[in-house]
């Protein structure tokens, strides 16, 4: 290796200087709210959390997970994002496969009419109108099924099995006499753990932090997800109807920004926990996107 | 002459039959597509059906096709309107802004990353600035409406130490775009520079060896090799940027409206939704949804074309 000139030594402090200033744009604000969450609320209003939590305390927690609504919001959360993720996967990996293959005719035709709803669509009041023809507003099956779906994880999957899976190795099981249905289950599906895991992870998130599709579509407070719960939280005026002690009154009051804090906390910590794990999968993902299909 | 017919006919015959035989053969396959299809058919292609409500006077009653043709009486409407050109200008404005904003700082830090030789703050960097792509837009305003808290946000705490005055960032209609924008490019700048860094790491090494040996420095091989080297990426992405200048997500802005924000916030997604959903204007809504679309469409068709002819890469 030859010694670095005097000249790339200085472009190598600067560009960590540089991307050290945007770890810390990036994290600090994440952080923070991570700090403040179990923080005493003086520390905060005074301005002297910086950058380990002073004061420690739970009441912000104690209060935001006596609420009831959270749970319900998180429990529900729950149930869209594991079944809209598998219905998600159900519907899109034996698509993909079968669209990828080269010796199914039309394949094309149907690749057309499904690229097509990409780009076109009937918008927001026929869509309601159609789901409203089939009795799924204020349904949990709405907001299972949408936003699971996607023509663009078919393409990825398409791409995915196009490249990885060998033309030979179908013709060979098919001399053997395996067929189009035990070959997906028994070669594709084993081979595919990789796409697999990234479309699940797409879709699972995009569940997790859907808004609109709860807007839109439900009415009904107990369907509701999280996010729409804690757009209640976080944004309007916290509800304190419940609270006559005027001395707990004012504690709250004086707590409502911990409390919010605490609220973004339990609400994005699984997805932090999970995804430096998990990371690979969605670059990966990414990756497959940017190959042609 | 005859002869010749006769033999293109029995091979067109024998295309016919082969391609049958493959699609009865193969059929299963067909069972596979089946569940998308129906998804496909009954999520996308029947509201299509429905579009048609923007020509009509639509109530739920007498259904779509019961209520009465008024031809091009909601789109005339709209563009009469004084939110025509409110909420046009701001969809446009707020894309146009994060475009010029948001698209060149991946880049930058994707340069920046590739260059730097230490593997592991590189991959702490990663991972650090792929984060913030994975916060709900809900709970991202709520972050940002602690932290820019005109009392004890830690921003205007800032702000108090260097002797400002605190700003209600959140409310005040001048800031939104600013807000909207800069927080768009603080949650995405990392995720989108995963695609650069891909493209420069496909890269000949031989390039960088070479114009080490001649003597070039750092900032030189950048400039010639790695800008060079990802510019077909830049100018794709770029492109398809442009393709997508009408279209705007619904959740940030609306989730950052209120009401002294109202006259910047309001954009083309926000207003579909209003009009339709919560005003019950079933016919009007559908009409802006329509318009927008189309354009989108046509767009989209436009740029791609483009792209098609200056590159040679396009999506369709």
């Amino acid at each position: 290796m030859k010694r670095q000139s005097i000249g790339d030594k200085v472009v190598n402090v600067i560009f960590y200087i540089i991307l050290g200033f945007f770890v810390i744009l990036c994290f600090y604000p994440v952080w923070y709210a991570f700090l403040a969450s179990f923080s005493d609320p003086t520390y905060i209003n005074s301005g002297k959390l910086i950058i380990l939590p002073r004061g420690l305390t739970f009441g912000a927690y104690k209060y935001a997970l006596a609420q009831r609504q959270l749970w319900l919001g998180y429990a529900n959360t729950i149930l869209y994002t594991v079944a809209g993720t598998l219905f998600g996967l159900i519907v899109c990996l034996p698509a993909g496969y079968a669209l990828s293959r080269n010796d199914l005719p039309f394949r094309k035709i149907i690749m057309a009419l499904f690229v097509f709803t990409m780009y076109f669509g009937g918008g927001l009041i026929p869509t309601y109108i159609v789901a409203s023809t089939l009795h799924l507003v204020n349904t949990r099956w709405i907001l299972i099924m949408f936003g699971s779906v996607s023509v663009y994880n078919m393409i990825l999957i398409r791409t995915f099995c196009g490249s990885t899976i060998p033309e030979e190795l179908r013709e060979a099981a098919s001399m053997d006499g395996c067929s189009n249905t035990r070959f997906f289950f028994t070669f594709v599906l084993p081979l595919s753990k990789a796409i697999i895991a990234v479309i699940a992870l797409y879709v699972a998130v995009a569940h997790w932090n859907n808004y609109y599709n709860a807007l839109v579509y439900t009415t009904n407070t107990k369907l509701h997800p999280l996010q729409l719960y804690l757009r209640q939280l976080l944004l309007v005026t916290m509800s304190t109807d419940s609270v006559d002690d005027p001395d707990a009154l004012k504690e709250i009051q004086d707590m409502i920004l911990t409390i919010r804090y605490a609220v973004i906390v339990i609400s994005t910590l699984p997805i932090m926990c999970l995804y430096p794990f998990l990371q690979k999968y969605f670059v990966q993902g990414v990756m497959i996107g940017s190959l042609k299909g | 002459m005859q002869q010749a017919k006769a033999i293109k006919a029995s091979r067109r015959k024998t295309h016919w039959k082969h391609t049958w035989k493959l699609a009865v053969q193969n059929r299963a396959l067909y069972l596979m597509i089946l569940p998308a299809f129906l998804y496909i058919a009954i999520f996308h292609y029947w509201p299509m059906y429905g579009v048609q409500i923007a020509f009509r006077n639509f109530n739920f009653a007498d259904g779509i096709t019961g209520s009465p043709w008024v031809g091009l009486k909601w789109f005339r409407y709209f563009f009469k309107s004084n939110n025509f050109k409110n909420v046009v200008g701001n969809t446009l404005i707020l894309n146009f802004y994060n475009l010029l904003a948001g698209f060149p700082v991946p880049i930058i830090l994707a340069l920046v990353m590739n260059s730097i030789p230490g593997k592991r703050f590189k991959r702490v960097a990663q991972t650090i600035t792929y984060l913030p792509h994975f916060i709900s837009v809900v709970v991202l305003v709520g972050l940002m409406s602690c932290m820019f808290s005109v009392n004890s946000g830690w921003v205007n705490t800032i702000v108090k130490a260097f002797g400002g005055t605190p700003a209600y960032v959140m409310g005040e209609a001048k800031y939104f775009r600013h807000v909207y924008v800069w927080s768009g490019v603080w949650q995405e700048m990392g995720w989108n520079s995963i695609i650069y860094l891909a493209a420069l790491t496909s890269i000949d090494s031989g390039l960088h060896e070479a114009a080490m040996i001649d003597g070039a420095g750092k900032l030189r091989r950048i400039w010639h090799i790695d800008i060079p080297g990802i510019l077909p990426t830049i100018a794709i992405l770029l492109i398809m940027r442009f393709g997508q200048m009408m279209s705007l997500g619904f959740d940030k802005a609306y989730i950052m409206q209120n009401s002294l924000n109202y006259s910047v916030s309001e954009v083309l997604s926000t207003y579909i939704y209003k009009q339709g959903i919560k005003s019950t204007k079933y016919s009007y809504s559908a009409a802006i949804s329509l318009f927008n679309n189309l354009i989108n469409l046509i767009m989209l068709v436009t740029v791609n074309r483009i792209s098609d002819k200056l590159s040679g890469n396009s999506l369709f």
